[in-house]
């Protein structure tokens, strides 16, 4: 069998979908404290995104890499799901789950729910900031990209400024599965580590989703 | 004690299912669960309609013949036991308990409560064994096993094969069980010679039949009878996708 075939079975898929998911929550949790100096006033909050877009080749290799992840990611996402889906046709008249030691969640049960919103928001996010108005401002003598009155307008309306934390939210409630799941996929087989490891994801969901709905409620209000 | 029950009855694999209610009035907490349907079947036959079909065997959660869903989980709520060993002092009179078969598209249907598991079957053919010379027996201690090794192999051996972890998993999957029997030869070294070529033919055997992908969800280990742990699926993932590169070293 080659390493392609491998790939592509169903193991092969989750480990691909925990190699992603995991550059993912690297991602956020980078694009999150990025977010957070926005505390720190305007020209911090600009100097820090120039910085960023001044790395060149390194800054799209990045960019690239991250949209390979996100298809990725999403693409298995949804195959897996609709295979899953088809494994049990008639579902059961009662169902519930036996607990412990199960890691069956509101959150591992929803993952292509959360999953695909997130989609369809990364979208709408991409449009509205990446590729919304290009105001310029400039700081001590350089002239760079005004991010800060973007996002300062766009969280003034209480659509963005309300929307925005709502899923975020959902991306936390997608980390509290997904962080322990991509460890499990990449074949985690210590129980000890693994016990230690599941709090994580919801460590880090509940503060990804925090640290992502402060900056939007402190300009809103 | 009185019980209850809403079972699914279906009179064969392509014929539409129901639940049809029955209470129970001569249950007492010492029975099994099994022997509860078994006086719900005396109680059928004397009025002469169909008993309710199900399988067993040993009764005494070994052989893995026995398998439920008892009030929307595998085995029933009690941890560790097959619904042979579930026993009804689990339950409160006048409890209502929904009995379902196992369902997953792997394991159809062939009457109520009764599923065909076959499918396990060709997932230990496709590379569930050992292959071994015959001949006179070899010496007993000739191969030499750590007490470390030979117990990690006996924890996993100790699947029953009975489908529960399919039948709880939300995706239908057969990783527990697939796991589990990769598991309990690789960790002795008559096991490992084949070690690499068994994990690939059984996942895919398993893909092939029409089970489900498993998305770390453990409930498939929160019902085993047997308590085994998913760190074999992750211990299986290992193997499979080394496959490539270790089946080609040997
Ligand atoms: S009948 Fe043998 S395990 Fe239940």
């Amino acid at each position: 069998m080659s390493l392609f075939a491998a790939l592509n079975s169903p193991v092969g898929r989750k480990a691909l979908t925990g190699v992603t998911g995991i550059g993912l929550v690297l991602f956020v949790i980078a694009h999150m404290a990025g977010n957070l100096s926005y505390l720190f006033g305007s020209d911090a909050y600009n100097l820090y995104a120039h910085k960023l877009m001044s790395l060149g080749a390194l800054f799209y290799g990045i960019e690239v890499l991250l949209a390979i992840c996100f298809l990725l990611h999403a693409y298995l996402g949804i195959v897996i799901t609709i295979r899953n889906r088809r494994a049990r046709p008639q579902g059961y008249k009662k169902y519930r789950s036996a607990g412990r030691p199960s890691r069956l969640t509101a959150s591992s049960r929803t993952m292509i729910m959360t999953g695909v919103i997130i989609l369809i928001f990364l979208v709408l996010h991409l449009k509205s900031f990446k590729f919304g108005t290009y105001y310029t401002v400039e700081i001590n003598g350089v002239e760079m990209r005004d991010l800060y009155r973007l996002m300062e307008e766009k969280f003034q309306d209480p659509l963005y400024a309300f929307g925005y934390p709502m899923v975020m939210i959902l991306l936390g409630l997608h980390l509290r599965h997904g962080v322990w799941s991509a460890f499990q996929s990449l074949t985690l087989t210590s129980r000890k580590l693994s016990a230690a490891l599941y709090p994580l994801g919801l460590i880090l969901g509940i503060g990804v989703a925090i640290g992502f709905i402060v900056v939007p409620l402190y300009i809103y209000f | 004690m009185t019980i209850h029950l809403r079972v699914w009855r279906q009179s064969g694999p392509d014929s539409p299912g129901f639940l049809e209610d029955h209470t129970v009035t001569e249950a007492n907490e010492h029975m099994s669960f099994l022997e509860l349907l078994d006086v719900l079947n005396e109680q059928l036959i004397r009025d002469g309609r169909e008993p309710v079909e199900f399988d067993s065997d040993c009764r005494e959660g070994i052989c893995g013949s026995c398998g439920l869903m008892v009030a929307g989980i595998a085995h029933g709520p009690q941890k560790r036991t097959a619904v042979c060993q579930l026993h009804m002092r689990s339950f409160n009179s006048g409890d209502t308990i929904t009995v379902e078969p196992f369902r997953a598209r792997a394991f159809p249907i062939v009457r109520d409560l009764v599923v065909d598991r076959s499918a396990f079957d060709r997932i230990i053919a496709a590379g569930g064994f050992v292959s071994v010379t015959t001949g006179g027996a070899p010496d007993a201690n000739a191969v030499l096993i750590s007490k470390a090794d030979a117990d990690r192999a006996m924890d996993y051996a100790a699947c029953i094969g009975c489908g529960a972890c399919v039948a709880a998993c939300p995706n239908g999957s057969a990783s527990l069980f697939t796991a589990a029997k990769i598991a309990h030869l690789d960790f002795l070294p008559q096991g490992q010679v084949e070690s690499a070529h068994r994990a690939l033919a059984m996942v895919d055997r398993m893909t092939d039949e029409g089970f489900g992908n498993c998305s770390n969800h453990a409930e498939c280990e929160a019902v085993c009878p047997k308590g085994i742990s998913i760190a074999g699926i992750a211990r299986m993932r290992r193997l499979y996708l080394m496959g490539p590169l270790t089946a080609k070293a040997q």
